[in-house]
């Protein structure tokens, strides 16, 4: 299907003003950073009510058994247990996707991973909970378990889930939690136009979250009946919708509140047991119960990035167009659904959004194995094909014998246009990004000269900047911003989006301060609750700053007439004619004629009553209606481009970073310190999960669930960052703003793996990149990945498109 | 349930009487019994550097440390950085790099760099690394901490950022 070529941008954002922005672009201070800094901030385990009890949760120590029996008299019966909760309790299953309502808040039937929740118990303090857990006696009939894809391809075992939790065609069949299949174009007509085609295989290992906040939920249930739940969520509306669902709620009587989460990345987007848990505990005590995960049960909890085994076929002319890319993604899902169909998707999203690839072919699969589920991490599922086509493109370069930066800079998608697999291309700064970190990090000079054991590699990506359609697909705002005015200057921004620390709550106040034309410490946000702030689905896929800005954008637009017009007839100056900045409305043509902001809320509030507005922002509907559409699409992608200069040491393997040159397409940065923040630690986590990072089980059980033993950047491992921020005011972000907080991620996986083979001429297509990997493949001994052979069903009919006057 | 102690405690500048049993950590008797929550734990391990406090000046994993042993010495938490309602230079510099993102590490490297920078008022970059390699942040990359820490021991808080 050739590219098709739209060069009109959509009006659907407000445009932007001719005034100069007083607040968006400058590096401010974050809202809530006095607060951090001193240690006032409230994370969900700092919080304490009245009669509070504390709850500690039995988990099972096997990673595939049935639930035979569960007793738990001898604990009832400890002096200081309340309560004590089994699965029996809590029949109702739920799940973030609806598509997947595979779990239990107690397993009920079954344990099917080491940490699987079968009881709960809550006390008047942690060690006597604890101690109570020791007397459940629960009896297990050990079941053979299933840890690898290959182990879930295999017919021979009992299925970890027998389906009916799971809805839609294709669905759970055996292991299989989901196969996918979809082609655009005639694939074998590309291969054949190609002056060369190669097949390459890769495995990125899984990796975990790893936030410094251990997660911690704390419920209390009124004398109203109403249930009030504070947790480290980055999704209290999904939350919500959970917890109203097994706990039989009306969602009215159910408030769910997320505190400020101290880091997310991901691993605390799901509804999670231990949230429901406290609920049913505080319900049968009617005191307020709290439970504070340990470091250890956070790595049994995970959520993280998905083991993936891959392989890809391409073809490409001598001038460096590809001709077509078929690409097979094999997904180790650990034990439940959570985002997996989500993630199985992006796996097979996004390769089209870099370069240009008219010919499209992806199959992807993923399997239920006996380990912590996997879910969303930085990147959601985008990072492991991102390190597979960018390695797997190294070697094409090489092979046709021409430059690595030449192959991708003449090959840069065209912006406004339309991807083989139909997503819709905004501003594309991809071109810019390469060479800028080109000519910073003299990529040209380097590649292929400089001494054995240093190397330089170079590689780019693409992210979205938010998921173009909501987890529940409805017709609904994906978020809505109200605004309340005082009569003392203030603006209350209520939102429900939720502050995981990348710093939405102080996106939400500059976006306000700066429309309404009042300083930021005016703008008082409200935030992340469900009884009193408008939906926002919350802090996944990139996606605040674009939809809540835009949405706030909206309520304050529909305020300022009211206050406008109050000032135009005060000062008898021409409504077209006045500006709000710094507490004021002035005649441009005179910006001595002014008068407060303060003055003119008051009149508005004597002409009009209370006053306060309301904004929301649903993002454009994509061009793709085939089965399969709704993952991939978003209102526009941001761009990466990382190089990376590394000495790796023969004798050992250890490589040594030296530097680091990112360069971000970030749209329009709303606060450029904030984003270089969030680029910086994207790099960062980059790194990590290239250089030590391994979520790794034997038999079931964690190999290194510990800070220390799980392996992560230090300040001393961490190289010099030099972040370039590149803008290409994007028409449907709020100021042209794009995402910044998790593609930067995305590239410095594969460069690393490429300068260390132009370091010392060995591939390793399996991340992490360790010592031993490297020294393994300096003798010879490291072995090509293997993928399964799978039976893969027919190509979804993709219909062609259709052409729209506007999205 | 456990034994409990009567403990004397000197807390950032203030004399405190806790009951608490025994073998309950500093961590544990700041956070609970005092209700100082500005200290933070991760992995209650002593692997992650989140509890720092200070103890005589000295950086102090609390979830390690048992206060019975603690009871003649001067033990300073993030809520005793700030002075007369003034906030440390530190803490000001950390708010305005970004250094603090999810604020969560933010009270124990802030206390770890109070004691590097009172022994070593201008340390290079390099020593500031190795002196809080025991301080695990997953947000920054650590970057906009050290320019945070260096802008501290500068003087220059307060003064304009450039990105």
């Amino acid at each position: 299907m050739p590219t098709k070529t739209d060069t009109k941008p959509e009006g659907s954002t407000p445009t932007r003003e001719a005034e100069p922005l007083s607040i968006i672009g400058k590096p401010l201070m974050k809202v809530d950073a006095m607060a951090k800094v001193v240690g006032e901030t409230m994370f969900a385990d700092d919080l304490a009510l009245p009669r509070m009890l504390f709850c500690k949760i039995k988990r099972s120590p096997h990673p595939h058994a049935r639930i035979v029996k569960v007793d738990t008299s001898k604990a009832e019966a400890l002096p200081g247990v309340v309560a004590v909760l089994v699965g029996a309790e809590l029949p109702i299953p739920f799940g973030i996707l609806p598509v997947s309502q595979d779990e239990h808040a107690l397993s009920i039937d079954k344990a099917r991973f080491v940490g699987d929740p079968v009881a709960a118990v809550a006390a008047v303090d942690e060690e006597t909970a604890e101690a109570a857990l020791e007397h459940i006696d629960v009896d297990y009939e050990v079941l053979q378990s299933i840890m690898t894809i290959e182990e879930a391809l295999a017919k021979d075992s009992e299925p970890i889930h027998t389906g009916e939790l799971h809805r839609g065609e294709g669905s759970v069949n055996g292991n299989v939690h989901k196969a996918v299949s979809l082609e655009f174009g005639d694939l074998e007509e590309g291969f054949a136009e190609a002056d060369v085609v190669r097949e390459d295989t890769f495995f990125f290992q899984g990796n975990t979250h790893l936030p410094m906040e251990q997660h911690s939920a704390l419920a209390s249930c009124g004398a109203d009946g109403k249930m009030t739940l504070w947790s480290s969520t980055q999704t209290p509306h999904y939350v919500h919708r959970a917890m109203a669902k097994v706990l039989e709620m009306p969602p009215s009587m159910v408030r769910v509140i997320a505190c400020p989460n101290g880091g997310g990345f991901g691993g605390k987007s799901d509804p999670f047991n231990h949230e429901i848990v406290v609920a049913k505990l505080a319900q049968k005590t009617r005191r307020p119960v709290k439970v504070t995960l340990t470091r250890e049960e956070v790595f049994y909890c995970h959520r993280g990035r998905h083991p993936v085994k891959m392989w890809v076929k391409s073809g490409i002319k001598k001038d460096g167009s590809i001709t077509a890319m078929h690409f097979r993604s094999f997904l180790d899902g650990g034990a439940f659904g959570s985002y997996g169909i989500a993630s199985l998707y992006y796996t097979g999203a996004l390769q089209t959004v870099t370069y240009k690839i008219p010919r499209y072919k992806f199959e992807g699969l993923r399997v239920f194995t006996n380990k912590p589920p996997c879910g969303p991490k930085r990147g959601h599922g985008t990072v492991q094909p991102r390190f597979a086509i960018e390695c797997h493109l190294d070697k094409l370069a090489e092979q046709i014998k021409k430059s690595p930066l030449d192959v991708r800079l003449d090959k840069v998608i065209e912006p406004f246009s339309i991807t083989a697999n139909q997503l819709r291309v905004r501003t594309v700064g991809l071109k810019e990004c390469l060479e800028r970190v080109a000519e910073r990090s003299e990529f040209r000079n380097k590649h292929g000269k400089l001494p054995k054991g240093r190397g330089i590699g170079l590689a780019s990506s693409s992210y979205l900047t938010g998921a173009g359609l909501p987890i529940y697909w409805n017709k609904l705002p994906h978020s809505g911003v109200q605004l309340q005015l005082d009569r003392g200057g203030g603006v209350t921004a209520f939102c429900g989006s939720t502050d995981i620390g990348q710093g939405s709550d102080s996106v939400l106040a500059y976006v306000v301060a700066e429309e309404l034309g009042v300083e930021v410490q005016d703008v008082h946000v409200v935030t992340a609750d469900t009884h009193l702030t408008p939906v926002d689905l919350g802090s996944y896929s990139s996606r605040v700053t674009l939809m809540t800005g835009n949405a706030a954008i909206e309520a304050a637009r529909r305020l300022k007439p009211l206050l406008l017009d109050q000032a135009a007839e005060k000062l008898q100056v021409p409504v077209e004619r006045l500006a709000m900045a710094h507490r004021k409305i002035f005649d441009r043509d005179h910006p001595d004629v002014s008068m407060e902001f303060a003055e003119a809320v008051v009149l508005a509030e004597a002409r009009h009553g209370t006053l306060g507005s309301t904004g929301s922002y649903t993002p454009p509907r994509s061009p793709g209606r085939y089965k399969g559409a709704g993952v991939g699409p978003s209102a526009t992608y941001s761009f990466s481009a990382c190089a990376l200069e590394l000495e790796v040491d023969p004798e050992t393997g250890m490589v040594t970073i030296h530097k680091i040159w990112i360069a971000h397409d970030v749209g329009k940065s709303i606060n450029p310190l904030l984003a270089i923040g969030q680029i910086e630690g994207s790099v960062y986590m980059g790194l990590g999960e290239v250089l030590m990072e391994e979520q790794v089980f034997r038999k079931g059980v964690h190999k290194i669930p510990s800070m220390l033993d799980y392996k992560s950047p230090t300040f001393v491992d961490m190289p010099p960052v030099e972040s370039i921020l590149i803008e290409t005011l994007d028409p449907q972000g709020p100021y042209g703003a794009k995402e910044c907080g998790q593609g930067p991620l995305l590239p410095v996986i594969p460069a690393v793996a490429i300068a260390v083979y132009d370091a010392l001429g060995v591939r390793i297509d399996e991340s992490p990149v360790t010592p031993d990997k490297i020294v393994s493949a300096l003798e010879g001994r490291l072995r090509a990945v293997t993928v399964p052979e799978y039976d893969w069903p027919p190509p979804v009919d993709v219909p062609p498109m259709r052409e729209e006057s506007s999205s | 349930m456990a034994e409990k102690q009567h403990l004397h405690l000197h807390v950032n500048g203030e004399p405190v009487d806790v009951v608490a049993p025994i073998h309950n950590t500093l961590l544990e008797v700041l956070r609970e019994n005092l209700r100082l929550t500005g200290t933070k734990h991760g992995c209650e391990l002593g692997e992650c550097g989140t509890c720092t406090v200070l103890v005589d000046g000295e950086p102090v994993l609390s979830c390690l440390a048992l206060p019975i042993e603690l009871q003649d010495a001067e033990i300073l938490t993030v809520e005793g950085l700030t002075e007369d309602g003034k906030a440390h230079p530190l803490q000001i510099a950390f708010a305005e790099t970004g250094a603090a993102q999810c604020g969560y590490c933010t009270p124990g490297i802030l206390m770890a760099a109070k004691s590097l920078l009172e022994k070593n008022p201008s340390p290079a970059r390099r020593e500031i690394e190795e002196a809080l390699a025991g301080n695990l942040c997953r947000c920054t990359g650590y970057i906009q901490i050290l320019q945070a820490i260096e802008r501290a021991a500068a003087g220059d808080v307060g003064k304009p950022i450039s990105v």
